[in-house]
């Protein structure tokens, strides 16, 4: 192929807004993205944040009503097929053939994008052992587990070597376990070169596998960058939060003098805890340590938060957030 | 094939956590696509038949019952009690000369509403299902094809199932009848008997496929009250459209419902001798009404998938 674009997803204020009987609802505001060739993007965001819009319209089943988005360099608009042939797609929901068996599901995918009987039913096989789903083969897709029927999606969108693989909410409702096979298997993908763009309300999720992560709330696009960057950029704090035996005097604040340390923004005292939120952590713990045995206190348990993506979506919207 | 890399055993454990190297062989192998526009078409047709073979049963039990039944109890039965029970008779006297029996009238107007029966369940029940809940559409919809290639799609599979089904009643609505009951049907035109019954059979498919996509998925006990069953009783089935003459207005409000083209368009290649609409007018309706239904149907599909 000599059309691979160095951008394997490119958005342009890229708009949707649903006619409803109460108004309009404007699900995507204006979302611009860029996901090079090769790499594992996250969009993150609570549940009605616009990302399974987002997806939606860049897999071409959800028509955008502004701006214009490109996947494999082809317009979503002006070429749906185009884009289906290059793209494979892990739906939030059980959208597995329920009258069809787990290889069949396999095979008829294979001939829906051209393969012949045989490669098809060899594509299945290799599939299906691979997923760890070889002796389900002939059980109907309605009689798998959640894990089972999740990792059938994931590889019904391989049958044909997708440029782009997008997964919408691919753990959602798994066991710990099965989320966490799942993540290596994601891994793998990306290590050979896969472009992946995966949604996710799990925090976790979006920092353990991506490169790039688009914070969006409400169809927009808070910030975006790797993890990293988005904790820098956005100056969330790392929390430290030091528990004593007893309760804290009034003024240990003044005490410790910590609330003059360069890089902390505010040192709260309550009950029997002080909590102090810094940029530069150093040394923090150990002067809390220090202030409390001066004032007669013994330490119980002492917490440090490194700045997360958590403290990062508080930041940005000043909210909790909401899963 | 030397591409394939040292594979261990599939894994065992019922988490099914697979080796790197097996899914790195998965991007490896992949092969190339290459649909077209007919691969796919075929691919999607061979999915219907496969699940058409595994229903098999269950879908022409339900087809055959119904036309079954009614042979049974109008041909053979009620001829056997006798007398008062003679419906055919009166009935028929409207169009042509001399005693028509029941069972004549029945053959051409059952399979008409088989073939209305077959097209809502190969079409409608599984698409509304497809719109709801999973959306299990998807699956189809992300095929690399047109979205009205997939509703056309639905139309063709389901017009072949409703012919099926006609073909398997048939016989039935011909042979099971009472001694001396026997239908007068003759069939002068095969060709055009073959053409009526295709037509029809692509016109319930589409009002099928219109249907699903407009019908709320809560409501579908409506659609035997509102649509089936006016369809069927006002759809000159049990009765020759010539014979309505005697209630002029509903021998023309019958005339916005597809089934009594389809009962009339089989009734005069099977069964001549009775009087029926003229042919232009069924051919005219039979395949207005798929283009009219296909052309909406296609419109409220791709709608309903590409929201």
């Amino acid at each position: 192929m000599t059309d691979v674009p160095a951008l394997a997803i490119r958005t342009e204020d890229l708009r949707k807004t649903y006619k409803t009987s109460r108004g309009d609802v404007q699900a995507v505001r204006g979302i611009d993205l860029s996901v090079s060739s090769g790499q594992f993007f996250g969009l993150l965001g609570p549940n009605g944040a616009g990302k399974s819009t987002t997806i939606g319209m860049l897999t071409t089943l959800v028509l955008p009503t502004g701006g214009r988005a490109w996947v494999a360099g082809l317009d979503v608009v002006a070429d749906p097929v185009g884009v289906k042939r290059r793209i494979g797609v892990v739906t939030q929901n059980n959208t597995l053939d329920m009258q069809l068996t787990v290889a069949e599901n396999l095979e008829f995918r294979s001939r829906f994008f051209g393969l012949g009987l045989r490669e098809a039913s060899r594509r299945a096989t290799q599939l299906l052992e691979v997923f760890g789903l070889a002796d389900r083969r002939k059980a109907m897709s309605t009689d798998l587990s959640g894990g089972q029927a999740k990792r059938l999606l994931i590889a019904r969108a391989l049958v044909h070597r997708p440029d782009v693989l997008f997964l919408d909410e691919p753990t959602a409702g798994l066991d710990p376990q099965t989320r966490v096979n799942l993540w290596d298997i994601l891994q793998v993908l990306h290590a050979e070169g896969q472009t992946i763009l995966l949604t996710t309300h799990y925090m976790e999720e979006a920092e353990a596998l991506c490169e790039q992560i688009a914070v969006v709330d409400h169809g927009e696009v808070l910030a975006s960058g790797t993890v990293n960057e988005l904790k820098e950029g956005t100056g969330a704090e790392t929390v430290i939060t030091v528990r004593y035996e007893d309760t804290v005097p009034a003024d240990i604040t003044a005490r410790t003098g910590l609330a003059d340390r360069p890089g902390v923004s505010k040192v709260e005292a309550a009950g029997d805890y002080v909590r102090v939120f810094t940029r530069e952590p150093d040394g923090v713990l150990g002067e809390l340590v220090t202030a409390g045995s001066a004032a007669g206190l013994t330490v119980r348990d002492a917490t440090q938060l490194k700045p997360s993506l958590e403290t990062v979506f508080l930041t940005l919207t000043g909210r909790e957030y909401r899963e | 094939m030397t591409t394939t890399t040292t594979r261990q055993a599939p894994p065992q454990e019922p988490a099914g956590a697979p080796s790197a190297s097996d899914i790195a062989a998965l991007i490896a192998d992949a092969p190339e696509p290459r649909p077209t526009l007919i691969r796919t078409f075929n691919a999607m047709m061979a999915r219907e038949f496969r699940v058409l073979r595994r229903n098999a049963i269950a879908t022409f039990t339900r087809a055959v019952m119904q036309p079954l039944l009614f042979v049974f109890v109008f041909a053979y039965v009620f001829p056997k009690i006798g007398g008062g029970f003679a419906l055919g008779g009166g009935a028929a006297t409207a169009g042509t000369a001399g005693s028509i029996n029941f069972a004549t009238i029945l053959v051409p107007g059952l399979m008409a509403s088989m073939l209305l029966m077959q097209g809502i369940m190969a079409v409608t029940f599984p698409l509304v299902m497809e719109f709801s809940w999973q959306r299990t559409i998807e699956d189809r919809a992300l095929a690399p094809v047109p979205i009205r290639v997939l509703a056309i799609q639905k139309i063709v599979a389901g017009a072949i199932q409703s012919f099926l089904g006609a073909c398997i009643v048939f016989p039935i609505v011909l042979f099971v009848h009472a001694a001396g009951q026997a239908p007068h049907v003759h069939v002068t035109n095969w060709f055009l008997f073959v053409f009526i019954l295709a037509a029809a059979s692509l016109l319930t498919a589409s009002l099928g496929l219109l249907l699903g996509t407009i019908m709320d998925p809560r409501k579908m006990q409506m659609l035997f009250a509102v649509i089936l069953l006016p369809a069927t009783m006002l759809g000159c089935v049990y009765y020759p459209w010539s014979a309505l003459h005697h209630i002029r207005w509903l021998q023309i409000a019958v005339l916005i419902n597809p089934m009594v083209y389809m009962s009339e368009g089989l009734r005069a290649v099977l069964t001549p001798v009775l009087g029926h609409m003229p042919m232009w007018g069924v051919l005219l309706a039979l395949v207005g009404g798929t283009v009219v239904f296909t052309y909406l149907g296609t419109r409220t599909f791709t709608r309903r998938v590409l929201n």
